[in-house]
């Protein structure tokens, strides 16, 4: 029988599940429940209450700034200040309230500064052509130093007559006793993965990343949009600095030190592609899942603590490897 | 032209401005007076390249225009500046008479100024349809809350690429797709709004032979339709097949503009290479 050109361009090439089992995020959610599963009968203090409490809270605050990172990085850039940021809008906000001010206007501070941040490096990398690597890693050391400044480097850990409130905010468990960083998160998440899927921003995030050039010459308001993506990546750090102090109740200059390489890897492990275009919001999270129940399962099995690094860089390489894989297998 | 008849005209383009751009029966008329596009001693330089240098020439509705040259000839950049990709250095442009001033892409495209890019400017990580609404794409829902209509761009692109007869699934990744469908998406951008210009760069340069005749009876059909369209191209017997006027371009100036009837393959060849000086 002929095929005719209508039908042919009506017809869907893939199936939900031929996708399902190409997408890199699928392959590390069964990762992720293998090893629960793993731990569940290997060790008798995974499947505890208690510990599950744990993971899901620690989770949050890298799953935080990776779901901003993913803006970031599905544009083809990357931002290296997010560990230090986080840091310096925590000190921003204790020092606020520890002066005297609400809660409200800790976290307005907060988010003013973040965003400011966020708005120099887009700047710089957008209208000026700074390559991201080097704004970001310049912003690293100055965000972290102006902690420390703010806080002439001590640890603030009384946050003024908003203190309890400020607590129950990070530390509480509003709803169903689901810890609400956990609520924050999925609440994030759900955010970006809408603006991702269904707005006109996010589908031009993605154009950027596919093909700047091309972007460009059809009109996408690329420059603008770069600015967007850093203000939103140094917001999410913004916003779980604020979280993060709330849960701990003290703030030291070391706070997020380390963190934007979490971050990247969870980004990239779930399924983000550094050379931009690729990326989702649930990937982001997944990822940073694989990557806490590693740490949680080496400590429960009893392995020295010095190993995780290893891991966890053994899971970057092994995410990447896979999709370096399905692309030999397509071009074949 | 006489000036009183310019005039009136020019009264009745403004006295139009309201109406759909589609209008395009009245416009008939008034076209044949007043070029639909007229550039005036356009140049445009990068530092110190002069790409193109003092390029005047006018376009009327329903015409097909061959513009030819060498490689690095300034053919790209004279385009893009109609497309709203780069602001000309001097010189002005008018559109059906008005001055025509372009900040971005999107202002040509909302006088009716429609342009197929010598890459494509294609995205390879999205889908054929999201590369034909790249720019302009269509939401459902109200004010703020407004999202993306994935069900009317896929039907809509679908329509394209059946009248273009070209395979191409709108729902396919364009990194999956053969040189042929990724002219046609590029192509299919240019037919989303009833446009009055439609440059083309080079859009027979990837593509098989029964694909060629395609795109050169897409031209045809523009042409019909009274858009003028403007065919970057360095295939002779394209341009010989479907354009009225061949302009010649050479090292950013323009040595030549005469209809095709009255000019021959040697001679076009001639003035590219500079055996050739100019012509009239
Ligand atoms: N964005 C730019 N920045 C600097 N120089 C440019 C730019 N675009 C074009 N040029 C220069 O302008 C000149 C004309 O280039 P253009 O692309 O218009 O040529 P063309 O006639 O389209 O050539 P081809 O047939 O190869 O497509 C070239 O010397 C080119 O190097
Ligand atoms: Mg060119």
């Amino acid at each position: 029988m002929a095929v005719t050109l209508d039908q042919t361009i009506a017809q869907k090439q893939h199936s939900f599940l031929s996708r399902l089992f190409s997408s890199q995020t699928f392959w590390v959610v069964i990762a992720v429940i293998l090893a629960c599963l793993f731990l569940s009968f290997a060790t008798d203090s995974f499947a505890t209450s208690k510990n599950l409490f744990n993971i899901t809270r620690n989770v949050t605050f890298v799953a935080i700034v990776a779901l901003g990172m993913t803006f970031v990085i599905i544009t083809g850039g990357i931002d290296l200040s997010v560990g230090s940021v986080l840091c310096l809008c925590s000190m921003v906000l204790a020092v606020t309230m520890h002066a005297g001010y609400s809660i409200e206007i800790g976290i307005l501070a907060t988010i003013v500064t973040a965003l400011a941040i966020g708005a120099f490096n887009g700047v710089l990398i957008a209208y000026l052509g700074f390559p991201p690597f080097v704004v970001t890693l310049g912003m690293l050391s100055v965000a972290r130093s102006l902690a420390m400044v703010a806080s002439n480097n001590t640890v603030v850990f009384q946050f003024g007559p908003d203190h309890q409130k400020l607590l129950a905010l990070g530390g509480g468990a509003w709803v169903f006793g689901i810890a609400n960083p956990v609520l924050y998160m999925i609440i994030l998440a759900l955010i970006t993965g809408f603006v991702l899927r269904w707005t006109k921003f996010g589908r031009h995030i993605f154009a950027i990343g596919g093909n700047e050039h091309a972007a460009t010459l059809t009109g996408v308001p690329v420059k603008q949009i770069k600015v967007a993506v850093y203000m939103i990546s140094a917001l999410s750090a913004g916003l779980a600095g604020i979280i993060q102090t709330g849960w701990l109740g003290a703030v030291t200059t070391n706070l997020g030190n380390g963190m934007e390489l979490q971050v990247i890897a969870a980004t990239v492990i779930g399924g983000a592609d550094l050379a931009g275009g690729v990326g989702t919001a649930f990937g982001a999270i997944v990822g940073a899942a694989l990557i806490e129940v590693i740490r949680n399962s080496l400590g429960l099995l009893g392995i020295n603590a010095f190993w995780q690094g290893t891991f966890i860089g053994g899971a970057i390489i092994l995410a990447v490897l896979f999709d370096r894989i399905r692309n030999f297998r397509r071009s074949d | 032209m006489d000036r009183a008849v310019r005039e009136e005209m020019d009264g009745r383009d403004a006295s139009d401005a309201g109406e759909p751009a589609n209008c395009c029966v009245d416009k008939w008329g008034g076209l044949r007076l007043v070029s639909v596009l007229e550039l005036a001693n356009i140049s445009k330089h990068f530092g110190a390249i002069q790409a193109v240098n003092d390029v005047s020439f006018s376009l009327e509705a329903g015409e097909v225009v061959g513009l030819m040259g060498d490689n690095g000839a300034g053919k790209s950049t004279l385009v893009k500046m109609i497309a709203g990709n780069f602001h000309p250095s001097h010189g002005t442009m008018h559109l059906e008479g008005k001055e025509l001033v372009l900040h971005k892409p999107a202002d040509a495209r909302q006088h009716g100024i429609e342009i197929v890019h010598q890459d494509l400017a294609l995205c390879n990580n999205l889908t054929a349809a999201a590369n034909v609404y790249l720019g302009r794409e269509l939401r459902r829902g109200f004010g703020p809350f407004r999202i993306l209509d994935y069900g009317a761009m896929y039907k809509r692109a679908g329509q394209l690429f059946a009248e273009l007869k070209s395979e191409t699934r709108p729902r396919d990744l364009v990194k999956q797709m053969s040189g042929g469908q990724r002219q046609a998406v590029a192509i299919a951008r240019t037919m989303l709004s009833q446009a009055k210009i439609v440059l083309m760069d080079e859009p027979t340069a990837a593509i098989s032979v029964r694909q060629v005749a395609e795109v050169l009876n897409l031209i045809r059909h523009l042409r019909d339709q009274g858009i003028a369209v403007v065919l970057i191209s360095h295939r002779m017997p394209d341009v010989f097949d479907v354009a009225d006027r061949v302009i010649v371009m050479r090292r950013g100036r323009k040595v030549a503009d005469k209809k095709i009837a009255s000019s021959s393959p040697e001679e076009v060849t001639g003035l590219i290479t500079g055996a050739i000086e100019q012509v009239a």
